[in-house]
């Protein structure tokens, strides 16, 4: 009797769970099916598709576009992306660790504004930067959009490897200290070791918005071969015409890394994004 | 205590590399980009006439067509509806999915669909919203068409009517993911005898979530307002990639227009204004944020 009772109330539940998941896939569902499907059949919606003419040949076709190659752009891409989260992660633990173990003067005030920083928006210091990179000859240049995103991670990674090593037990530290190690030697062999589940969460996400980055591309990066990911999109789109099978493959492409990273580092990737909020 | 103030130095050692950099690349830029909202091209000292020419300007603020005709309406009053629209929406389903996706079946899969959004390029954001709503690949006028609905049957991103809207719609689908999973580490944190204690007196499956899950929720839902309202506020990629902020400066947003402005127009004092104006928003926004941060860790 009181399964009865309750069947409706789950089925109902259930259902409207699944209406949900389907609305948030159908788009990519659609972006997916475009891109391995010939032009010709899609020109009328990609939901009339036969899936009997399957090709991967928008892949290639984006991946070595004649005027925007994804593949280059994704060379890119990773040239600057692995630098620019290795960097900044090592210099904001340092940092982190710092303006939590010592007490100096201006600490309060630096973590204070370190944390405004994470308020101002890109708009706020494009062009400034622009002439600062101008000056150091480093428009155009992998190094120079490496130093921005450097710059640019510090703030929030400050900020959330602050709350993790805030979660560390000093014993081992102490214990550190009396065995004679100095500061340096009990960070980098016993802090940064110990924290390597907060290093993922940081490096994962770190990883994937310097990967994901359009505006500061755009503005410090103009020669069309050194041009990351991001940027070939909006280049792969014609004014009137467009070729969605070259533009979903190339969306799916890019899409792609950033996806990878989610996957194989799901735990620390969602733990990121909660720290970095309720810290 | 004694052994920390001697070391003083080696605070410094472990805090300078960051501190440099910040500096360098995004404390002085910042104060540059203010000082130079002030003054023009010929480094006149110019007080607020800046401020005052973009935000009388139509591109800014067209009260001429707002909100009586149509769109263009301008980027900051574009700005405001999207927080109107966007924040409220995302907010509230995020919570709700939250709850939805509880402990049912395929809840965790579900929930990675929808956090999704949050994983992609943005830019490739702009691409899907751009498909979703073409009149022949677009899922949302095939919809219209099926319904009977010949008056939005069309690309929407094309049309000033519509564009806005699409690009609104669009976001709230890749932000929702946000306040999904921000609102589900919060529910994990409720201890479950309240809800127990809760059904004991009777309560019902609404009491519940009004009287236990939106209070204990409140300061996660908090930091979801914060963190959505900056990505509202400094919105920029889905608009570049979907519509440029076109047709006619109908999807115009201040992130947008202060780039166009900037490397398009090369007014730099102009650009300045708006880059200053959009970040004192973000600012209040930001202050408010950390001071929520700091009252909970005094806590």
């Amino acid at each position: 009797m009181k399964q009865i009772r309750i069947m409706p109330g789950r089925i109902a539940h259930y259902s409207l769970a699944w209406i949900v998941a389907v609305i948030w896939l159908v788009p990519f569902i659609g972006i997916f099916i475009t891109s391995i499907s010939p032009l010709k059949e899609i020109v009328h919606g990609w939901w009339g598709v036969k899936l009997s003419s399957i090709s991967f040949k928008n892949f290639i076709g984006a991946w070595s576009h004649p005027t925007s190659p994804i593949g280059q752009g994704m060379l890119n891409s990773l040239i600057i992306a692995v630098p620019a989260t290795i960097v900044p992660v090592f210099f904001a633990s340092s940092a982190a660790y710092g303006i939590l173990r010592y007490r100096f003067p201006l600490r309060k005030t630096i973590f204070l504004i370190t944390l405004l920083l994470l308020a101002i928006p890109q708009a706020m210091v494009a062009v400034p930067l622009f002439q600062i990179l101008k000056n150091l000859k480093l428009i155009n240049s992998y190094l120079g959009l490496i130093i921005v995103h450097t710059a640019w991670g510090l703030p929030w990674i400050i900020l959330f490897m602050r709350g993790f090593f805030s979660t560390l037990p000093r014993e081992v530290e102490e214990a550190a200290s009396i065995d004679g190690a100095g500061p340096f030697k009990t960070f980098f062999r016993i802090i940064l070791p110990m924290s390597w589940p907060g290093l993922a969460s940081v490096s994962s996400l770190q990883f994937t918005w310097v990967w994901n980055d359009f505006f500061l591309a755009l503005i410090f990066i103009y020669n069309p071969v050194r041009m990351v990911a991001t940027q070939r999109i909006p280049l792969l789109r014609g004014q009137y015409h467009v070729d969605w099978g070259i533009l979903t493959a190339a969306a799916l492409l890019i899409t792609s890394v950033p996806l990878l990273v989610f996957i194989l580092l799901q735990k620390y990737y969602v733990k990121g994004f909660i720290g970095m909020a309720s810290k | 205590m004694e052994r920390r103030l001697k070391h003083w130095g080696t605070g410094y050692i472990f805090i300078f590399p960051a501190v440099v950099l910040m500096a360098i690349f995004i404390v002085y830029p910042a104060v540059k980009t203010l000082f130079q909202s002030f003054f023009d091209a010929g480094g006149n000292w110019v007080g607020l006439k800046n401020f005052i020419t973009v935000l009388t300007h139509y591109e800014t603020i067209d009260l001429s067509r707002f909100p009586k005709k149509g769109p263009p309406w301008g980027s900051l009053i574009n700005n405001a509806i999207w927080i109107l629209i966007h924040l409220p929406v995302t907010v509230l389903l995020g919570m709700l999915f939250a709850v939805m996706l509880n402990k049912i079946k395929g809840g965790a899969f579900i929930k990675s669909v929808i956090f999704l959004g949050m994983v992609i390029p943005m830019i490739v954001g702009g691409v899907i919203i751009r498909f979703l709503f073409d009149e022949n690949s677009g899922v949302v006028p095939l919809l219209m068409r099926t319904f009977g609905i010949e008056a939005l049957d069309f690309t929407w991103t094309a049309y000033p009517q519509t564009a806005l809207m699409s690009l609104i719609l669009g976001s709230i689908l890749l932000w929702t993911g946000f306040s999904l999973t921000m609102h589900a580490a919060g529910l994990s944190t409720i201890p479950r005898e309240m809800y127990e204690a809760a059904e004991v007196d009777g309560a019902g499956i609404l009491r519940k979530f009004f009287f236990i899950t939106v209070p204990m929720l409140a300061p996660v839902t908090s930091v979801v307002i914060a963190m959505t309202l900056l990505y509202e506020i400094k919105i920029f990629d889905i608009v570049y990639a979907a519509t440029l902020g076109g047709p006619g400066g109908s999807s115009m947003v201040l992130s947008l227009q202060m780039y166009f402005y900037a490397f398009r127009r090369l007014d730099f004092n102009l650009a300045s204004a708006v880059a200053t104006i959009l970040t004192l928003f973000t600012l209040i926004v930001g202050i408010w944020l950390v001071r929520n941060t700091m009252r909970g860790e005094k806590r």
